[in-house]
């Protein structure tokens, strides 16, 4: 049995050439994720189609890589108290039944043979939508997804690590609260009291995100935690990793069963992400990441356009424009992380040097 | 049209997942252990000496 997994079609079906671009196209999404807190999975589902695999196998091994992340990620907020498991385990119903919808609607398409065109589209709005929202935040401060709360669709870090009883719920969410009241009722952490129907809802929506195109969704997730169910920042973030352990999982053994989860791309990513979530997570507490959040927002843009290129060239038949999209979607990439690398040396350097000059 | 899955078990997937899982686990407590032992090193590599500058 082990050497179905680690022979035709796992480790030893990928070549050490692509092996090798996997772990270090995982070290960069992996930066990326630790210190913006999102992206995470935004880049590996479209190189993956860009590199001619499966609709199901690109989407499916995406979605198996956010299972070892949250997986991860949820091993270092534990002990943090950042997690509603209440609220955890009624959302885990909802996103997996959304994951399921969006799985069969990946396949559905495939036997089409749309999934992979659709899919694409698909990632050139969203990429492009996340990617205009975030540089206009950068550009004009303000704040989108957790909003004024610092949600930035993503972890806030200082955010992150205010008391519960310092938020105040969104007025949009409070007004959700009052007028749905659709019984069964939940109180959740921090006083937040909502009905399971409202919970359910929102987690089914993210998850046919999640399913369809291979992401966490914590970038819509979240907000949605925040602004329909009154959670707060620290607790939505936590929530939002505890859960797609779960559905995140068991959305990867759904695809996993229609050999939709290639082990020989998702061991190599997670190798790098491991190793580069780490570095990243460590960076956020010598840069600011609103000082460079641009350049990520830049990322997300020709992320977009090299989709969109990328979608063209397989449409044409075009390998040229093919490359260029994988390109331009790994290039973006590999230069705001080395972005976040270069600032936060020369911050550390900054400071040792003035360290140095006060001691004198 | 492939309609809705009902997960049944599958002996194959499942360890396929449970590989993926154990991954994580062991790159966790594995990275954790590296960065402990040569992160000090790494630090002074980087900067120049900033983590005996603290």
């Amino acid at each position: 049995m082990l050497s179905s997994l680690v022979g035709g079609g796992g480790l030893l079906g990928t070549s050490p050439e692509m092996l090798a671009l996997f772990v270090g196209f995982g070290l960069v999404v992996g930066v990326l994720f630790g210190f913006f807190g999102m992206g995470g999975s935004f880049l590996v589902t479209p190189a993956l189609l860009m590199l001619d695999y499966s609709a199901p196998v690109a989407v499916g091994s995406g979605m198996a890589f956010v299972f070892g992340t949250a997986v991860i990620a949820t091993l270092k907020h534990h002990d943090l108290g950042q997690v509603d498991y209440k609220l955890g385990a009624i959302m885990i119903t909802g996103t997996t039944v959304g994951i399921e919808a969006g799985r069969a609607s990946v396949y559905y398409l495939e036997s089409l043979g749309l999934a992979s065109g659709v899919i694409s589209v698909a990632y050139v709005v969203l990429l492009g939508g996340v990617g205009a929202m975030v540089t206009r935040d950068a550009l004009t401060g303000g704040g989108w997804g957790g909003g004024g709360d610092g949600g930035d669709g993503g972890v806030d870090h200082e955010a992150a690590d205010r008391e519960l009883d310092e938020y105040e719920i969104p007025e949009i969410a409070e007004t959700i609260q009052r007028t749905v009241r659709i019984p069964p009722m939940v109180t959740l952490r921090g006083d937040v009291r909502v009905s399971a129907w409202v919970i359910t809802a929102v987690a089914f929506a993210t998850g046919v995100l999640s399913g369809f195109l291979g992401v966490g969704g914590g970038f819509i997730r979240m907000p949605a935690m925040i602004y329909a169910i009154g959670v707060p920042v620290p607790v939505a973030v936590g929530t939002d990793l505890f859960e797609i352990v779960f559905s995140g999982g068991l959305g990867s053994y759904l695809y996993g069963q229609g050999g939709g989860v290639n082990l020989g791309i998702v061991a190599p990513l997670l190798f790098g992400s491991a190793l580069g979530a780490r570095v990243g997570s460590a960076a956020t507490a010598v840069v600011d990441a609103d000082e460079i959040k641009v350049y990520f927002g830049g990322m997300l843009l020709v992320g977009s356009i090299a989709v969109g290129i990328g979608e063209v060239g397989s449409y044409l038949g075009n390998p040229t424009l093919e490359l260029l999209g994988l390109v331009l979607v790994v290039g973006a990439a590999v230069v705001v992380a080395f972005a976040v690398l270069y600032t936060t040396v020369t911050s550390l350097r900054v400071t040792r040097q003035q360290r140095t000059s006060a001691a004198d | 049209m492939p309609g809705l899955a009902v997960p049944t078990w599958d002996p194959e997937t499942a360890l396929l997942i449970g590989v993926i899982l154990l991954e994580a686990v062991a790159l966790y407590a594995g990275y954790g252990g590296l960065e402990r032992l040569f992160g000090p090193y790494l630090m002074d590599l980087l900067v120049g000496g900033e983590s005996s500058a603290q």
